[in-house]
């Protein structure tokens, strides 16, 4: 039983998947007492399609919206059972199942205070449906229902603050964190079961297939993002924000890997206009390295 | 214990009874009382159960859907647009094919809003492989949460029970009823055993994703086990009456339909005004009577053909409608007897009690009386002058 994978090989994800990277991440750093309960999306397609299952832990999925009220469920279960203290429950989905169609369960979840984990694998659009643009998709991002046009540049709108809305509902714990940075995944996930409560992480996970990127190139991709200043590495511990510290690169290192950004390179303004997110997340977050005196 | 009680407050002792884990549900007239009871009870240290008060009903079915299949008998109940809101966790309860029992204080559909009794709400989810019972007494609607639980959580079944009972009529009416003692519930009702549950010493997946190679069997497996409650939810009944006293046959229950010339069938409430008005003909010497359908689903079109077969004309009545098509119940009454040689001369469809039209004497009367002329489906009680009005 101690030997068994938790999240085994032999899946259908595609090359380069950073989600399947992340989930085998989170549930290595909870280990087998951990009940999952996913919503509809990527990850529940390409880990558990009958007759097989990658999953080594107890897994539901149950509908596109509502791990979170599921995993509501299966907490209340297991306090009337008297196993809560000993089983951590994980809800998890994509972004758009996260930010948008489930946000307001995922809302009640923490409201009501549930010992629940959320994570959201965040991949900034429905990929599952062939990327389309969800509330996580970044700004002037090309996806196939934000298309770039005479009139567009892309998604229209910068990326929901959920970790933001998260935090504000005074729960202990809410993180992001990135492909590109596993050890910090893994710590965060301990460090959010080691906390009662309702807990929230959102992982930046790169996809070849959306953002038209190499393959190879799933492990830099996180790390471009979170070194740019486009995707902050943040924690917020009992309403304590702290963040991951950066040298600032250029926005352009990150964009001109992949398609999905193709758009903008010979485009300055719009290329200041994505510059001016990265500056305004290094300001607000305090990203960057401070000289040392 | 023989006790004068609201509807809603005695589901709510009968819930109890049932001793479920976790209760979630959301507030929707007329549903409101029996949650309020619930979670006063858990309040009061009567009751130990985990109550979750939720953002919605999606979310209350979805609550009580992760309670089951972490292995803990879960209760919710509903009404009308609360209904519709959580079809979709409602269709995924019986294709996870989980047990539990939910409540649903029928109500009509907006739009226009309207809080009062019809059955257009469970009659919506009658394709979504959950059994239906629907309850003509207060006692019955007690007495199907047992039964409910008991058929549901059957390792042969492991189906969801929707037990359908007619808002404010039965939710808020208030009548004598019995609430049997605990040791009786639980020498009828025994714990809550899964068949499969989320566990960490045995993991399993539920959920996956299924394509076109096995999908089909899924659908059909419910399908047989529906026909398979037409046998054991009698059998279920037989110890039910036993244990309880009561002579419930579970399926349907005929009223002076052995030599009647004229029969109504019939759902829920309507069926004891319906009694009444068969008592009073049977006094001038018509030969009336009413076939009361419990179990919508599974629909027991055999027994409804036995019992019907060589009655003249059948009139149905349908608080529900399938709009641009036959009244539900109607047509499923006329579909059963498909290819059968004996079989009524005539069978009506009548439409009655809408958005909480209250049903009088009189309409039942008009009913028995129509039923001598053949016609597609017809509205009881409609008021023509209503129908004039234009908007200009």
């Amino acid at each position: 039983m101690s030997n068994r994978p938790l999240f085994n090989s032999g899946h259908t994800a595609c090359a380069g998947c950073g989600q399947s990277l992340a989930a085998r991440l989170v549930i290595e750093a909870a280990g087998p007492n951990t009940i999952i309960v996913n919503n509809t999306g990527c990850l529940e397609v390409f880990s558990t399609k009958y007759p097989e299952t990658a999953w080594g832990v107890p897994f539901i999925h149950s509908l596109f919206e509502n791990a979170s009220a599921v995993a509501s469920g299966v907490e209340q279960a297991l306090i009337a059972q008297g196993k809560k203290e000993t089983v951590n429950v994980i809800a998890q989905g994509g972004d758009g199942s996260s930010s948008d169609i489930g946000l307001q369960s995922f809302s009640g979840m923490l409201e009501r205070g549930h010992d629940i984990l959320y994570v959201c694998y965040d991949n900034e659009a429905y990929m599952n449906t062939g990327v389309q643009r969800s509330g996580l998709t970044p700004f002037d991002t090309n996806t196939t229902t934000s298309p770039v046009g005479k009139q567009s540049t892309g998604n229209w709108r910068p990326k929901k603050p959920i970790p933001e809305i998260a935090a504000a509902h005074g729960i202990p714990y809410v993180a992001t964190a990135s492909v590109g940075y596993p050890q910090d995944i893994t710590r965060k996930v301990k460090k959010a079961l080691s906390i009662k409560g309702p807990k929230y992480i959102q992982i930046h996970v790169p996809c070849p297939l959306g953002w038209r990127h190499e393959t190879a190139l799933t492990y830099d991709m996180g790390k471009l993002a979170v070194e740019t200043g486009l995707y902050p590495l943040l924690e917020c511990e009992f309403g304590k924000w702290t963040s991951r510290q950066i040298q600032p690169k250029p926005v352009e290192e990150y964009l001109k890997l992949q398609g999905r950004f193709k758009h903008l390179l010979n485009n300055p303004d719009a290329l200041k206009q994505i510059q001016a997110i990265a500056e305004s997340n290094i300001q607000k977050y305090n990203l960057k390295v401070q000289a040392s005196a | 214990m023989k006790e004068f009680l609201e509807g809603s407050l005695a589901i709510a002792e009968a819930v109890k009874l049932c001793k479920p884990g976790v209760v979630s549900a959301y507030p929707i007239t007329p549903q409101t009382h029996i949650v309020e009871e619930l979670a006063s009870m858990v309040a009061n240290g009567e009751m130990k159960a985990q109550c979750v008060n939720v953002e919605s009903e999606h979310s209350a079915a979805s609550v009580v859907l992760g309670g089951v299949a972490a292995g803990v008998r879960s209760y919710t109940a509903t009404s009308s647009q609360g209904l519709l809101y959580m079809a979709e966790v409602v269709y995924n309860f019986a294709g996870l094919r989980l047990p539990i029992v939910m409540t649903v204080a029928n109500r009509a559909i907006s739009a226009p809003i309207n809080i009062w009794n019809d059955q257009q709400d469970s009659i919506c989810l009658r394709d979504a492989g959950w059994i239906q019972l629907y309850a003509e007494t207060l006692q019955e609607a007690v007495d199907l949460h047992f039964i409910g639980y008991r058929l549901s959580e059957d390792k042969s079944i492991m189906l969801p029970v929707m037990v359908c009972m007619d808002g404010f009529i039965l939710t808020h009416g208030i009548e004598t009823i019995e609430i049997p003692p605990q040791e009786l519930v639980d020498k009828f009702l025994p714990p809550y055993v899964p068949l499969y549950k989320l566990d960490v010493e045995n993991p399993m997946t539920l959920g996956p994703l299924v394509d076109p190679d096995y999908y089909a069997e899924t659908r059909y497996a419910i399908e047989e086990t529906q026909k398979s409650v037409l046998d054991l939810l009698p059998k279920i009944m037989k110890e039910f009456n036993s244990v309880f006293g009561r002579s419930y046959n579970g399926l349907i229950e005929e009223y002076m339909v052995k030599d009647a010339d004229r029969v109504i069938v019939a759902m829920g409430s309507v069926c004891g005004s319906v009694k009444d008005i068969v008592d009073e003909l049977r006094a001038k010497g018509k030969k009336v009577g009413l076939l009361k359908v419990m179990s919508y689903r599974p629909f027991p079109a055999q027994a409804i053909c036995d019992a019907l077969k060589n009655v003249p004309r059948v009139a149905v009545l349908d608080r529900a409608l399938s709009l641009g098509s036959f009244a539900p119940l109607s047509s499923e009454v006329r579909a059963a007897f498909y290819g059968k040689k004996k079989a009524p001369k005539s069978i009506g469809s009548y439409v009655i009690g809408l958005g909480g039209r209250d049903i009088t004497k009189d309409s039942i009367k008009e009913v028995f009386s129509l039923m001598t002329k053949d016609k597609q489906t017809q509205f009881i009680d409609l008021k023509p002058e209503l129908l004039k009005e234009k908007y200009e």
